[in-house]
């Protein structure tokens, strides 16, 4: 990664809520992108896993938002911001088989109550930021080194 | 093993394949999408029973060898069409999911590196 220039490279995607036909094409461009770079294979594979699952969580949830990475050689930030629900109770949201999604959306095999923990699990750095009725914020940084 | 070789085997039915010289290292069966994402290894054959297209990003973002949609289950047109666009090898088979990854183990294929 000798050559990549020291400011970040800064990818921002629109999402829009139940687009189940695109989901996952903002993570799928994130992780060619980075391969490109030469990332190491482990880094790419966090972070196509917490992309992906930040996407998925504004297309099962929200009524749209966006995804934003800001990619460093050392550090991989991924946020996302959305209009939607918001979440209740966030300590709730990350217990592992907890969802609120619907029936339609369990039986295309989403909405396990993974997404969340997924990312925790995968990334350096997590933030979670909600308020009920408006939005969510989440940011997630993957150490590159 | 090679996809192509278990495809013989198996006589599972090509929907795409782009790639059936693709090296299978090992499987993964389940239809919870955040659980593959977690689990499913790059150059693993996932079994599952989703037919529809959001298990080409899945497979795709986790460099799968290819996915074998069992139990009979026809995929939707857009998910074939996706699988050939993204280069992801999309199988189809009739035999049960538990029947499935029996014979696939029985043929070297195995779930856990170290098993």
């Amino acid at each position: 990664m000798g050559d990549m220039a020291e400011q970040a490279i800064i990818l921002e995607f629109s999402l829009q809520g139940q687009d189940f036909i695109r989901a996952g094409e903002a993570s799928t461009e994130i992780k060619q992108r980075l391969k490109k770079l030469g990332f190491r294979p482990d880094v790419v594979r966090r972070v196509a896993i917490v992309a992906y699952e930040a996407e998925m969580n504004v297309i099962i949830h929200a009524r749209k938002g966006s995804l934003r990475i800001e990619i460093t050689p050392r550090r991989i930030l991924i946020r996302t911001l959305d209009e939607g629900p918001g979440i209740t109770d966030i300590e709730q949201a990350m217990q592992e088989g907890y969802s609120t999604a619907s029936d339609m959306i369990r039986e295309l095999g989403f909405g396990a109550g993974m997404g969340l923990p997924n990312i925790r699990r995968f990334a350096d750095e997590f933030k979670l930021q909600s308020r009920v009725g408006e939005g969510t914020l989440l940011e997630a940084t993957i150490h590159a080194d | 093993m090679k996809l192509a070789d278990l495809v013989r085997e198996l006589e599972l039915e090509v929907l795409a394949g782009p790639d059936l010289e693709r090296e299978v290292t090992g499987g993964y069966a389940s239809d919870l999408l955040s659980l593959v994402m977690a689990r499913a290894k790059a150059g693993q054959l996932w079994i599952t029973l989703q037919g529809h297209q959001n298990i080409v990003a899945v497979a795709v973002l986790l460099e799968l060898a290819g996915v074998i949609v069992a139990g009979g289950i026809e995929p939707d047109q857009e998910t074939r069409k996706k699988a050939e666009e993204e280069g992801i090898n999309l199988l189809a088979s009739s035999l049960p999911v538990f029947e499935l990854a029996g014979r696939l183990y029985q043929l070297g294929v195995r779930g856990i590196d170290h098993a």
